[in-house]
């Protein structure tokens, strides 16, 4: 299969720059999500890598081959888009053969590798329909389908469950997954679903603005997000994130509340910050409801989910205003709107930010 | 290829191109095409120029051979000359197309002239020379006429505005409707209704006019304003409901649902909240409504003879008095030309959208 | 504000029924959600509600007076949309004052000027009055929406799915911002969504229409917990509900193409043959567990991880919090909690109890 290699890869609209300089390795056998929110650049650096938007600076290498400036038949990848692209003319039959027939391979051939696809694929039943008439989902399926008959040395996918239902979208979430296991095919996933990037990436790019936020598994970019938007974009609801001032050993947040930070953190905020501003990150679940909680807050709403609940608490601010934190719950807690709760951080679990830069405070080897 | 894939593009790329849009052929092709955009703009446009030219050249000059295009204040003078000195040398001069631009089309289209007798024309020259005959006087001297009074050219171009102006205002407004109500509620026959009033466009003016003739002269519509702004609304209403159609079908019925329930009623929510977004479309059917009752002749010539008659016929009838006044119906043209430009060029931004309604989704 | 009962409402459009003998009562400061796919006649519901549709037999009654003959405008009722009712050729400002000033109303500028503002300082959307609509972002035209309906205090409120399309962050704290609204005025509110998330969260009662129909009634721990149907134990909980085919033989429970075998706690009760469903949640890895089998995939989600373990040609989603050191093929023991079972028929699907 194959590496793909982007050294330096960038793209400008006229002055407007939809990719700032990147590096980027992918390793074979990869299934590398790309994620961000809309007009961050993910969905150019897809095209950029697939030939279908030239670069305006850098290489790309496939297995060490410089392709930047092939045409994208020539890159031997598989594209597949959100909206299918399926030739609604055609059956499915003859939109899974039409690369093979483009690349003038012999019908018995074709046959075979047709019918290796349907059948990894479950469309046995569909190879006459056209498009037009199936649901979502098999559309999709058809369109996997013929990206995988090509057996190209990359797959790249924009998106490709963005215009399934919810429901949809989790089974073949599970069912692409469960495709890349079988073929160990490198892969480069787009979207903007936090959730979809999470539970298929072995490795996420996280993007922003045109720039690289943080690459890593999901894991290393949910527990240990680099920077602020990285932190409030992964994770449903993202980390509670919230400002105070940090002097003798503690957060002193603008609501008079003093939060005490876990001593492997001191000396490293101490160093990054000095006495100045700093963010304290938790995810909701590191939050916990205790009568004797060092912070207290009042209940602005609450969630019941299925398998748990989400307490929404308001930390009183300074004059007025005010910041909604979630914690999250055992679903049977109930509790009114108004009453006053106090919680507790789970000390492994809470993260440092230095405001004005934006940046993870790391901590110093413990 | 090979050259091109080593070396990578050889302008700087600075709008989103594709690989295959930036290679040497496709640009070349693009460049051809643009090319070729702008020689059919320049065909299209020849006749109005011509018109232009034709509007300001003397009864001599329409007549030169070879044309004469380019106007110069003593043109005539030097192209006689040119003529002359290729007929002795055989030598050829630019002089030859150049032309003496002069009022005369605009005196001859707006004045009724009668030949001036040797009397009348000395004393005339007499006056002239006292500097008491104005510019329209001197020249229809010049051309041994005398000016009797206005032409009927200003009343007929008075009679389209009045005639098309209105019937333009009235099937937009009645199209409106008719298009609200074909697009916001469940009709019987709904489609039907639709084909049905696309039908009165379906025969060609000319087969229907004998009959409207003999039905006008019945009620007393024959040649007048009432009668034409009738018989424009009627034949313009069909695209208007089908055009604003088109367009009403894409504002969401949402605005005007949130205005319902929000306390009004639905003609309200039609004035307040469905026009305002609609304003495109009712411009682009506008001008289509405003040229095609502008442009008619076919109904105009038969329906009309004197108070209500329109610029098209009267224009076409300059042709048949005595000697063809070129000059006269470029110049009558080009003043009818104007009012209709002015509109559609105030609205262009809308057309587009008009012309290609329906085409574009969101 | 007011109570809303709809009575036997059956609509059809042409020959196709959209709402057959439709009736639920909302109580008066209740946050009622009608949940359902689409095309399950929602949106229907609420255009019969507020008199922009009307129906074919029933009443619609607030407060115990028929309105089903009222026109929209004379209802009081205040619409939320799911898009496109801000109007785009007028400033955030005349889009809240709109309703104000409708001729019914009568009222003088400076209440309506107060009334904006108020309603502007809830939503914090204060900044924005200036501004034209098509320069709003998503969210943003949302809380504009949201906003007309709350400056005129209607009777009630209803909304068709003001959420879904937004992007998840702002979802997420609409939703919440809404409920927190909802709960601290008590006004009632009948919200359409087809996300099962929403209506479990934001909900006092939910709905449950089906092609057309009502199939429960009830609190969201009613339809999360006791499911009336397969098809309401579908729809809701994320990850799916595990369902399959099981039977029952000698007092225990085996599930088809699997070597589970469960000693049933009401198998008296049971046909000897039916689904079974088990909420991802009631299927835990442990190294005690009771039944076996392999890692098929694993996808973290952060917070909670979905784990697909497969036992025989059976696969089982269990959500596990927290990430998990689980690999693929990885083999395990797994418990499912015997006391949190539901069954239903095979052929109707219905909840057997």
């Amino acid at each position: 299969m194959a590496t793909i290699e982007l050294h330096q890869v960038e793209k400008k609209f006229g002055d407007f720059p939809a990719v700032k300089p990147m590096d980027l390795t992918i390793q074979d056998g990869e299934f590398l999500v790309l994620l961000g929110p809309s007009g961050c650049g993910k969905t150019t650096t897809l095209r950029m890598i697939s030939g279908l938007e030239t670069v305006t600076g850098g290489t790309i290498s496939l297995n060490g081959r410089n392709v930047t400036w092939l045409h994208p038949s020539e890159r031997d990848v598989a594209f597949v888009f959100q909206f299918f692209a399926l030739y609604p003319h055609m059956t499915v039959r003859q939109n899974i053969v039409f690369p093979l027939q483009a690349e003038r391979m012999a019908p018995a051939d074709i046959d075979k590798r047709v019918a290796e696809v349907v059948k990894m694929l479950r469309i046995e039943h569909l190879m006459s329909q056209r498009p037009g008439t199936l649901s979502g989902g098999d559309q999709q399926r058809a369109a996997l389908a013929r990206a995988l008959v090509r057996r190209p040395a990359a797959f790249l996918m924009d998106e490709p469950l963005g215009a399934l239902d919810a429901e949809l979208r989790e089974a073949m979430r599970a069912e692409i997954k469960q495709l890349h296991i079988d073929q160990h095919a490198t892969t480069v996933y787009v979207t903007h679903d936090q959730i979809e990037a999470m539970a298929m990436g072995d490795r996420i790019v996280v993007m922003s603005n045109a720039v690289v936020q943080q690459v890593g598994t999901p894991a290393e970019v949910y527990y240990n997000p680099a920077n602020l938007f990285v932190a409030r974009f992964i994770g449903s609801p993202g980390m509670n994130l919230v400002q105070g001032q940090f002097a003798d050993q503690t957060v002193r947040f603008s609501g008079e509340q003093n939060y005490e930070v876990p001593a492997e953190w001191k000396p490293a905020i101490k160093k990054a910050t000095g006495s100045n501003s700093v963010t304290v990150g938790f995810r909701p679940e590191a939050a916990h409801l205790s009568e004797s909680g060092a912070l207290v807050g009042e209940v602005y709403a609450v969630d019941i989910h299925g398998s748990y609940s989400m307490l929404h608490v308001k930390l009183a601010g300074s004059n007025g205003d005010f910041e909604i934190v979630h914690v999250r719950t055992d679903r049977r807690t109930n509790y009114p709107i108004g009453a006053q709760v106090r919680f507790d951080l789970n000390p492994e679990m809470v993260r440092f930010f230095d405001t004005s830069s934006e940046a993870a405070i790391q901590r110093e080897n413990a | 290829m090979a050259s091109f894939e080593e070396t990578g593009p050889r302008i700087p790329v600075v709008v989103s191109t594709r690989v295959d849009k930036i290679h040497p052929i496709s640009r070349l092709s693009r460049t051809i095409r643009a090319i070729a955009v702008v020689v059919v703009a320049l065909i299209l446009l020849l006749p109005v120029v011509a018109m232009g030219i034709t509007a300001f050249k003397s009864r001599n000059a329409v007549v030169s051979v070879p044309p004469s295009l380019i106007p110069v204040p003593n043109g005539d003078v030097l192209r006689v000359e040119a003529n002359e000195l290729k007929r002795d040398t055989g030598e050829i001069s630019i002089a030859r197309n150049f032309f003496a631009p002069t009022l005369e089309g605009f005196v001859f289209l707006l004045t009724e002239r009668a030949q001036a007798g040797p009397a009348r024309a000395a004393e005339l020259r007499t006056q002239a020379q006292e500097g008491q005959l104005s510019i329209f006087d001197q020249i229809a001297l010049d051309n041994g006429q005398e000016i009797l009074g206005p032409s009927d050219y200003v009343a007929r171009l008075r009679n389209s505005l009045i005639i098309a102006g209105i019937s333009t205002i009235v099937s937009v407004v009645l199209g409106l409707f008719a298009a609200y109500a074909f697009s916001r509620f469940r009709i019987p026959g709904e489609s039907d209704l639709l084909f049905f009033i696309l039908s009165t466009r379906m025969l060609p003016p000319v087969v229907v006019t004998i009959p409207l003739f003999l039905m006008y002269r019945q009620l007393n519509l024959h040649d007048t304003h009432f009668g034409m702004i009738l018989l424009y609304t009627v034949f313009n209403l069909s695209l208007s409901v089908w055009l604003l159609k088109g367009f009403i079908d894409e504002i969401p019925k949402e605005y005007e649902e949130a205005a319902l329930v929000d306390g009004y009623s639905r003609l309200q929510a039609f004035v307040k909240v469905v026009l305002p977004q609609a304003v495109g479309g009712i411009a682009a059917t506008t001008v289509f409504c405003l040229i095609f009752a502008w442009n008619e002749y076919a109904f105009a010539l038969m329906l009309t003879s004197d108070t209500a008659r329109t610029a098209p016929p009267s224009i076409a009838t300059m042709l048949g008095r005595g000697g063809i006044e070129w000059s006269a119906i470029a110049a009558g043209s080009l003043g009818f030309l104007i009012p209709v430009v002015i509109v559609t060029f105030a609205l262009r931004k809308y057309l587009l959208r008009g012309v290609t309604f329906g085409a574009i989704r969101k | 504000m007011s109570n809303i009962t709809l009575q036997g409402i059956t609509k059809t459009f042409r020959d196709v029924t959209a709402l057959s003998k439709v009736s639920f009562e909302v109580e008066d400061g209740e946050f009622f959600v009608l949940l359902g796919p689409t095309g399950a006649g929602k949106t229907t519901t609420l255009r019969i509600i507020s008199g922009l549709e009307r129906q074919d037999e029933g009443t619609v009654s607030f407060d115990g007076e028929d309105v089903s003959d009222l026109p929209p405008a004379d209802r009081d009722v205040a619409f939320v949309f799911q898009q496109y009712s801000l109007y785009p050729t007028m400033s955030v400002y005349d889009n809240l004052a709109f309703p104000l000033r409708s001729p019914l109303r009568n009222m003088p500028e400076p209440e309506i000027k107060t009334r904006v503002e108020n309603a502007a300082e809830t939503l914090r959307i204060g900044h924005l009055l200036e501004r034209k609509t098509a320069k709003l972002s998503g969210g943003e035209m949302q809380r504009v929406a949201i906003g007309r309906a709350i400056v005129r205090t209607p009777r009630i409120y209803v909304m068709d799915e003001p959420l879904s399309n937004l992007d998840a962050k702002l979802r997420e704290s609409l939703r919440v911002d809404l409920q927190h609204l909802q709960k601290t005025q008590r006004s009632t509110t009948l919200f359409v969504t087809h996300d099962q998330i929403e209506a479990l969260t934001m909900a006092d009662r939910i709905g449950v229409l089906c092609q057309g129909e009502i199939v429960q009634i009830g609190t969201p721990e009613d339809i999360y917990d006791r499911p009336a149907s397969t098809f309401v134990a579908e729809l809701v909980g994320t990850p799916h509900i595990n369902l399959v085919e099981a039977r029952r033989d000698d007092g225990a429970i085996f599930i088809k193409d699997s070597q589970v075998r469960m000693s049933a706690t009401n198998g008296g009760k049971l046909p000897p043959s039916f689904l079974l469903g088990v909420r991802p949640e009631d299927v835990q890895p442990s190294t005690s567990g009771e039944y076996s089998g392999k890692i098929a995939l694993t996808e973290p989600l952060g917070a909670e991880t979905i784990v697909h373990i497969r036992s025989g040609d059976q696969d089982f989603l269990s959500l596990i919090a927290g990430m998990t050191d689980l690999k693929l093929g990885d083999e395990v023991k797994f418990n499912i909690a015997l006391d949190r079972l539901h069954f239903f028929d095979s052929k109707s699907g219905n909840r057997i109890s």
